[in-house]
């Protein structure tokens, strides 16, 4: 058999994941939707002692608003549910436009909101949507749960503010405000294949089309998702020329981003494409957030 | 030191009760255990969609499960697509004469991957055929009499 052996609890309550997860601390591994874990225990590249599998936690399943300005998503929400929900291509549409990018529709129906943030890599689309969004996470353990920024949450590669006794429960997504546009673009070899570059961008207007906020946030040109702020405070206050875009999208790609060599993309490519999905993130949510 | 659980798993219809080693995948199951092997087996690390199956209504990587997580599912693999072992379903027979297969390796995959998407887009355009299949890798078509073979099927359909 491919992956090392280990000991198997399938949790039936939160409650009592948490109580396992105290127990086994770091050398309990969380199997969510196994899309990413699994692949790495096939190749022995990961082999834990023990999983805890939270796919009969249905309570982790869900998308709710409460309230008219954010929606909570359960971490156990698989991705396909994300992808095919009204509310969220209406309301975050960001999100919504960010999912057909990652892998393909069967990994998409396994894979889970929580597994693609807590594994935090930073080729992955959504810790580059959920700090472009600036979304929170809640995470819990037996000790009670606490919200961390998602600006706080990523540390580098697959690494994160959940501490070893800690499962992460929830992410908090604010709906998009008026007159805001949104973008997200890559750039990968193949359709589905994690992407060499990419970007997400979220900017609101003024009702005379001046530049009151800009998000420009950026994946896998650096070890985590990473927020290039000096570039989009240059938007700020300002309509967008063409100029104006040329500028921020050198400014972003010769010094705020942080690409490393690939195997698929030499650190001048990469700088290269994040140039040019700059421009055209820009041009398009710009373009959206007018006929908003 | 093995961690061994009973599953009971509906496959094709049929139930099945077994034990199994954690750490087996669901796809190592299917083929080793229950003798399924039109379940393929390329990759197993979710790249080329060779050991699609059906689980509860949604195409999933059966390399990427494990056994005892199919404890209380359905599941549907290649062979349960037709009503006897002795006849095609439409869909099969619409890949046989439109040629939508050369060796048949990433057939199975690519027809698992199929028939939960034709049901919930019965009159799918090419695009979208293209991005259904894209998770599937075929070495010896390139795709084209894939893509007519379900098209002839959505014509037959309709
Ligand atoms: C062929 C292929 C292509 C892919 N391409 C892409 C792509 O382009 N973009 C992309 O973003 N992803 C891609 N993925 C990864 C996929 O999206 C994964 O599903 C996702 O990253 C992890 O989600 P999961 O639910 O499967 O998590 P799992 O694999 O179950 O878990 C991943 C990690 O997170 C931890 N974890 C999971 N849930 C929690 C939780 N609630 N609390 C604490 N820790 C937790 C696990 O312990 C594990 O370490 C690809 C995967 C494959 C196989
Ligand atoms: S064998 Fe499962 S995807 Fe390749
Ligand atoms: S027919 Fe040979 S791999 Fe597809």
């Amino acid at each position: 058999m491919k992956p090392a052996s280990f000991k198997y609890y399938a949790p039936e309550s939160l409650e009592e994941a948490l109580v396992l997860k105290a127990q086994y601390g770091d050398e309990a591994r969380i199997l969510a939707g196994g899309q990413s874990l699994i692949p790495a225990m096939n190749f022995r590249i990961m082999q834990p002692t023990v999983l805890l599998d939270l796919n009969l936690l249905a309570e982790l399943s869900y998308t709710s608003s409460k309230d008219s300005a954010v929606l909570h998503i359960g971490a156990m929400t698989r991705l396909s549910e994300v992808e095919d929900d009204p509310l969220i291509a209406d309301r975050v549409a960001l999100l919504h436009e960010s999912l057909p990018y990652i892998a393909h529709p069967q990994i998409r129906n396994r894979g889970t909101v929580g597994g693609n943030i807590a594994h935090a890599d930073p080729a992955a689309e959504l810790p580059v949507i959920a700090l472009a969004t600036d979304s929170r996470f809640r995470v819990q353990s037996t000790n009670g749960s606490r919200w961390i920024n998602s600006d706080d949450f990523f540390r580098g590669y697959f690494e994160t503010a959940i501490e070893p006794n800690e499962i992460l429960v929830e992410l908090e997504v604010p709906f998009h405000v008026t007159n805001t546009g949104w973008a997200f673009l890559e750039v990968s070899r193949r359709s589905g294949d994690y992407a060499m570059a990419g970007i997400a961008v979220l900017i609101t207007l003024d009702r005379d089309y001046i530049c009151r906020q800009a998000r420009l946030v950026y994946l896998n040109l650096s070890d985590a998702p990473l927020e290039a702020k000096q570039s989009a405070d240059m938007l700020v206050g300002e309509t967008l020329s063409d100029e104006l875009i040329e500028q921020v999208a050198n400014k972003a790609s010769e010094e705020e981003i942080m690409p490393m060599e690939s195997l698929h993309a030499t650190v001048n490519y990469q700088r290269h494409l994040a140039c040019i999905l700059t421009k055209r993130a820009l041009e398009l949510a710009y373009g959206r957030a007018k006929e908003t | 030191m093995s961690d061994n659980h009973l599953i009971k798993v509906a496959i094709n219809g049929q139930e099945y009760t077994s034990s199994v080693e954690a750490r087996m995948l669901l796809s190592d199951f299917i083929r080793l255990e229950l003798g399924l092997t039109g379940t393929h087996v390329g990759c197993e690390h979710g790249v080329c969609g060779a050991c699609t199956v059906i689980l509860n209504g949604r195409s999933v990587r059966s390399c990427l499960m494990f056994a005892v997580q199919a404890h209380r599912q359905h599941i549907t693999t290649v062979e349960g697509m037709a009503t006897e072992a002795t006849d095609l379903h439409p869909l099969q027979e619409a890949f046989r004469e439109a040629h939508g297969l050369q060796c048949g390796f990433c057939t199975p995959g690519i027809l698992m991957s199929l028939i939960p998407f034709l049901d919930d887009n019965p009159r799918p355009s090419e695009e979208e055929i293209r991005a259904a299949i894209s998770g599937n890798l075929c070495r010896c078509t390139g795709y084209q009499n894939i893509v007519t073979a379900v098209k002839l099927y959505v014509e037959r359909n309709s």
